[in-house]
């Protein structure tokens, strides 16, 4: 830890004296239920974080991330089961004794505190003496490039410098773990892009812990080293982004994590394998043993190719997307097709991703096969993942 | 009014009806002088008692008839004003202590509650809210005689008989303004003050008291003008709870002002410059603060 603090940005940040301890992050069984709800918003989370990692909590809204954010910030009451911080248990500790620092979705930032004084709340709090708390905001104010903005009040900022005093005001504090709530939901498209990287980068260099919430899935798997996906308060899958991205754990995760999403479609269990419009894609034998006779098949729209005529799903192209180099077909089939939540939805289009260069026309019927290893099959009635 | 006669007049005029002018501007001359000349004559009637008072301030004592009360000065003298500022200076000054340090006390409580109720909610915060606002509808007459006995008994203890006058009073005005202070900070904490600054406060370590002095404070200046207006003009004007708890030598102006009128023989030029002298500093105050007191009135509620 303390050698990560003294790392590759100098004298930044000071080391903690005697608490040196790894700032894992474990939820235990942590559950929320609001007054008066009839189910929790955060159902029996598990999940354990590693010192220094970067996990990303993404989800519909209303999910539970941010109610399972502000239990770990302390804002929020846990029900039952624990928080750990290290090998602390912070359940019932207020914000201010877990030793993390947050960024809010909004800043935050304290109105009629210029942005110096904004950085260095925290450690005035914390009976830091003067010229230590000016040296560190200097420092982080370096780092974040709002040096020469220093002495300005909030309102007088870009939304992009705001955002930055508000990752100022955590660094500074050098906190066991970081807090991110959606700290790039108020930013436009570019800067977005922008500062995403460079807070990913920040977090490697910095080595801190951080819990970052998101409900956009491309944040999610690029910033993450970890992605944690919630549903109904309840968690779905928590992996690496790679390994979200090829074995999701349910049609839920399949349907949410990739853009454009996934095409689920019901399809019947034949000898050796799945029925695809009428032609039997390979599944392996052991793993069908516990399908039933209908399972839940998923297919990325870059994991298909065109094949001959008669070989494969038919699919009457309606919309070509050209991006340049690829195109993606929205088109429509026979084979019943679902909608991303795992449930019926009348109008999902079926998606391919075909060779930019040679795109079909626009009504034309072409027959699509998923690429070998590339099916994804799931337990129509659970939702769950089926073999590997 | 002015409509009709804007429809009737239509024809002669047309062009005013479509010049798009501004609400209210629109009609024809007519019109406009029956809104003036109804304007004015209200005026009048308003400042019809200012304009006697102004002007029997200025006169001889000997020359104030019934029969002359509209009519301008003689000859000007300002033995009147001389004779008002000797005798209520002392219970001027007194308001003024009485009144700042009433506005101020029952403002902080105020704002402290306020802040309480608005945002860092307890158990039961509902019901004591509730109690807190049937505090502004005691009607003072009710509770005056036990009030009266409960200061008495404290001014007996030992070692409290400096406990009269105007401290019985500043103790007063602070305790009944709570409730009015207390609902105009809660409204003005409730819709000026974000949640999550607070609750970054609370990440950042602090406390309430903390959060109170560094996080709050610093933005309620203008839920303070609006109380401390509010509470300096009700103190400064109250007549009961003087007449109840102070007497002429460690009373308010409010108080002074009554002696100063209730004698047998009225010296009138004296009354009227006494009250002129009286209700100055309330009038300053309008003057002086008065667009802040909207502005923080309008931040409270609309914002």
């Amino acid at each position: 830890m303390a050698a990560l603090y003294n790392g590759s940005s100098g004298t930044f940040l000071p080391v903690k004296e005697g608490d040196d301890a790894m700032a894992t992050v474990t939820f235990d069984n942590a559950t929320r239920v609001y007054p008066g709800a009839s189910k929790p918003s955060v159902d029996q989370l598990n999940i354990e974080i590693e010192d220094g990692e970067f996990l990303v909590l993404v989800g519909p809204s209303g999910c539970g991330k941010s109610t399972s954010l502000r239990m770990l910030a302390g804002l929020e009451e846990v029900n039952s089961g624990r928080i750990l911080i290290g090998d602390r248990d912070v359940t019932n500790l207020s914000p201010k004794d877990r030793d993390v620092a947050m960024v809010f979705q909004n800043y935050a930032l304290y109105p009629h505190m210029t942005v110096a004084d904004n950085m260095g709340f925290a450690l005035k709090i914390a009976g830091v003496d003067k010229p230590e708390i000016r040296k560190r905001v200097e420092e982080a104010a370096k780092i974040l490039d709002l040096s020469p903005f220093l002495d300005r009040k909030p309102k007088a900022l870009s939304g992009g410098q705001r955002q930055r005093v508000a990752m100022g005001r955590a660094i500074v504090r050098s906190p066991q773990v970081f807090l991110m709530d959606e700290p790039l939901s108020n930013l436009d498209a570019k800067l977005r892009v922008q500062t995403r990287t460079q807070i990913a980068s920040l977090q490697r260099r910095l080595g801190v812990t951080t819990v970052y919430v998101t409900h956009d899935q491309i944040e999610a798997m690029t910033m993450g080293d970890r992605v944690a996906v919630l549903k109904d308060g309840i968690l779905q899958q928590c992996d690496s982004p790679r390994r979200m991205y090829d074995h999701p754990a349910n049609v839920f995760v399949a349907g949410f994590i990739g853009s454009p999403a996934m095409n689920l479609m019901e399809a019947p269990v034949t000898d050796g394998g799945v029925n695809l419009g009428g032609h039997t894609v390979p599944v392996e034998r052991d793993a069908m043993k516990e399908a039933g006779k209908q399972v839940t098949l998923g297919v990325r729209p870059e994991d298909l190719e065109v094949a001959e005529d008669g070989q494969g799903l038919a699919v009457t192209v309606e919309v070509v997307e050209e991006l340049g180099a690829d195109a993606y077909i929205y088109g429509s089939t026979e084979q019943k097709l679902l909608a991303a939540t795992g449930e019926n939805a009348g109008e999902v289009p079926f998606i391919a991703r075909v060779d930019g260069r040679r795109p079909p026309k626009k009504g034309a019927l072409i027959h699509l096969t998923p690429k070998a290893g590339h099916v994804h099959v799931f337990n129509a009635e659970s939702g769950l993942r089926i073999g590997d | 009014m002015a409509t009709s006669t804007a429809t009737a007049t239509r024809e002669a005029i047309p062009v005013r009806v479509t010049t798009g002018q501004a609400p209210g501007t629109e009609g024809t001359m007519t019109g406009r002088v029956i809104r003036y000349a109804l304007i004015i004559l209200f005026l009048v009637m308003v400042l019809m008692p200012l304009y006697v008072l102004i002007v029997t301030s200025f006169k001889h004592s000997a020359n104030v008839t019934a029969s002359e009360a509209w009519s301008l000065p003689r000859s000007l003298t300002i033995d009147g004003w001389q004779a008002a500022w000797k005798s209520l200076a002392p219970p001027l000054g007194r308001s003024l202590i009485m009144a700042v340090i009433a506005a101020i006390l029952s403002s902080i409580l105020g704002s402290l509650n306020g802040f309480v109720f608005a945002r860092w909610r307890f158990p039961g915060a509902t019901t004591i809210f509730t109690l807190f606002l049937f505090g502004m509808f005691i009607p003072y007459q009710a509770i005056m005689i036990p009030l009266q006995g409960m200061l008495i008994d404290v001014q007996s203890q030992p070692g409290m008989g400096w406990f009269d006058g105007i401290w019985k009073l500043i103790v007063v005005h602070t305790i009944f303004g709570i409730p009015i202070c207390t609902l105009i900070f809660r409204n003005y904490y409730a819709t000026a003050l974000p949640n999550e600054i607070l609750e970054a406060a609370k990440v950042d370590g602090a406390g309430m008291l903390r959060t109170y002095t560094s996080i709050v404070l610093p933005i309620s200046a203008p839920g303070f003008v609006v109380t401390m207006i509010w509470q300096f003009t009700s103190a400064w004007n109250d007549f009961l709870f003087a007449l109840f708890l102070t007497n002429r030598n460690n009373g308010p102006v409010t108080y002074a002002l009554n002696e100063l009128a209730g004698g047998q023989n009225p010296n009138y030029p004296q009354i009227m410059a006494g009250v002129l002298v009286a209700s100055l500093p309330t009038l300053l105050v309008y003057i002086l603060l008065g667009r802040y007191f909207i502005g923080g009135l309008m931040s409270g509620s609309v914002k």
